[in-house]
């Protein structure tokens, strides 16, 4: 017998689902809506239709310079995560293609460095940055959100290289391929899906990080992270204008985030649940 | 056949991360100890020393302290418990059969794709503000009294923001659990007479138990380190009543100066973390097995 749904069992279930989500997905929706009204629309009580407005827009850019936060988010974000795989790669493939005793040991020991609490190495690493003159530059940043997700982005490359069959590469070698060959021509196709998803998961965690970008910038560095905190203390009428740095600041990762459903979930359970 | 040259190349592959991620480790925390035994302050150097353990002492006996442990501790607690329990009924239903189901998973993922500070700031401002926020329309509408949410319940709307953001995630990992669950198995189940709650706590739940506990556990390492959300809604008040300690320690560290009590707090916190860790990694090093 085949599992026979019924339509009223089928539409109540979509009413319940659709209901629910909806109230999840509210505070997003109620954040665009209100960026597109003007200051006033926004505090006059709730309303679901905005005038359609777009001057919270051009007034974010005009008094903060936005844009060069959002330079700064996504320069960090996709240069964190180049360097993170430049160093993750050639890890993730010798301990999936030639593993050892202590393999497994390496992969924990690096799962757990992630488990470190960040307040606890706060003043040391605000030390070393200042006296190294990196505070509040990209590239320090860049190289503490790398530290951040490396073991994220070891464990995601290792369980995808894991999968790619190993007897391939040992024809290769038979044919006569050097190491070299052997990589560009057989391994890293095969490899590329395994490194897209896992770059589009750091971008997403990197985009999002909010506790050393808050912490270690001011101005030059700063991305969007910080500029939304820096919303928190003047106490006013700004709501379309936060709405609107908020709607910008989460938009391009929120469609990103929508493709990478399965990426996020293998990712982020290491392997676990796929 | 790894010959002595193949592990030697693996052994370089692997330095960079392992150098790396050590170093990371290692360097930060050594000089957070160090900190832990010292009187420092970087205004007023004149007391400057060696102070064995007087810092956790003070840090322990700060009022602030205790309360911290509790907030860290009711913030993880409670949202775990949302976020778990939340997850498995939408798991659940947005499992059904229905029109639109792709769509109904992008609007329950979304939330987990928000920023923190603008996650924070939009429930602050938009949803919970006691005059011009959504919740207090709704009281309004009802003829009742506007909630202070940050000034009279700062725990609990710190608690609804972190578990608004959470469920998506825990939702994602459950519905993707539950939909490897074997089809055929439950038709089986379905036709020997289980009905849906034998069925669920005979077939679902054992078949969902890695995916809760790993969700448990990822959730458990972040829900120890909020800190943004904190930060722009409540700044730990009123008072202490909504300080973890993460937030604590940030407090001594960067606005007192009080950095041997700082590091001392920070240094409980390694200890906190390292607990769960334990376990944690028990869990996840089985599942590296499978």
């Amino acid at each position: 017998m085949a599992r026979a749904v019924t339509t009223q069992h089928k539409t109540i279930a979509t009413v319940a689902a659709w209901i629910v989500a909806l109230l999840i997905f509210f505070p997003i929706l109620y954040t665009i809506i209100t960026s597109f009204k003007s200051e006033q629309e926004a505090i006059q009580g709730f309303s679901i239709i905005p005038s359609g407005t777009f001057e919270s827009y051009s007034e974010v850019q005009a008094q903060s310079g936005y844009f060069k936060f959002f330079f700064n988010s996504v320069l960090l974000s996709v240069g964190s995560t180049i360097l993170a795989l430049l160093v993750a790669i050639p890890a993730a493939w010798s301990m999936a293609f030639s593993p050892t005793k202590r393999t497994k040991d390496i992969l924990m020991w690096m799962l757990s460095t992630k488990m470190m609490p960040a307040v606890a190495v706060l003043f040391p690493i605000y030390l070393i940055f200042r006296d190294t003159g990196l505070l509040d530059s990209r590239i320090g940043l860049m190289i503490m959100l790398m530290l951040i997700n490396l073991p994220i982005v070891v464990w995601m490359l290792y369980t995808y290289f894991r999968e790619i069959p190993g007897e391939i590469l040992e024809a290769a070698r038979m044919d006569g391929a050097s190491l070299w060959n052997e990589i560009v021509y057989v391994l890293t196709p095969m490899a590329v899906p395994g490194i897209a998803s896992t770059m589009l998961l750091n971008i997403i965690l990197a985009w999002n990080e909010a506790f050393w970008t808050i912490r270690l910038t001011t101005t030059e560095a700063a991305p969007l992270t910080a500029f939304i905190s820096s919303f928190s203390s003047p106490q006013g009428l700004f709501w379309a204008k936060l709405s609107a740095a908020s709607t910008l600041a989460i938009a391009p990762i929120l469609i990103m985030g929508w493709f990478s459903q399965k990426q996020l979930v293998r990712g982020l359970t290491f392997g676990a649940v796929k | 056949m790894a010959t002595q040259q193949t592990r030697s190349l693996a052994r370089f592959m692997m330095a960079p991360s392992v150098v790396l991620l050590f170093v990371w480790m290692i360097v930060p925390l050594v000089i957070t100890i160090w900190f832990s035994f010292q009187q420092y302050n970087p205004l007023n150097p004149i007391r400057d020393g060696f102070v064995g353990f007087s810092n956790y002492a003070l840090f322990y006996s700060n009022p602030a302290f205790l309360q911290s442990i509790l907030n860290t501790l009711t913030l993880v607690v409670s949202v775990l418990l949302i976020t778990v329990i939340g997850g498995i009924l939408l798991a659940l239903l947005i499992d059904q059969p229905m029109w639109g189901q792709g769509i109904v998973r992008i609007l329950v993922i979304s939330p987990f794709f928000v920023m923190p500070p603008v996650a924070a700031l939009v429930w602050k401002n938009m949803i919970m503000h006691p005059q011009y926020g959504v919740f207090a329309d709704i009281a309004r509408f009802f003829g009742a009294q506007p909630i202070d949410w940050f000034g009279q319940h700062p725990m609990l709307a710190i608690i609804i923001i972190v578990a608004w953001q959470w469920l998506p995630f825990a939702t994602l990992i459950l519905l993707t659990a539950l939909q490897s669950l074997d089809g055929e198995q439950k038709e089986a189940a379905e036709m020997d007479g289980a009905g849906f709650v034998s069925r669920f706590i005979y077939l679902t739940l054992p078949h969902m138990s890695r995916a809760i506990t790993v969700v448990i556990l990822i959730q458990t390492i972040f829900l120890l380190s909020v800190y943004a959300e904190i930060l722009v809604t409540t700044n730990g008040g009123p008072g202490y009543a909504s300080t973890n300690l993460p937030f604590l320690v940030y407090q001594k560290a960067l606005l007192e100066f009080k950095i041997g009590q700082a590091s001392a707090g920070g240094v409980i916190a390694v200890i906190l973390a390292n607990i769960v860790a334990f376990f944690a990694m028990r869990a996840v090093g089985k599942n590296l097995d499978k």
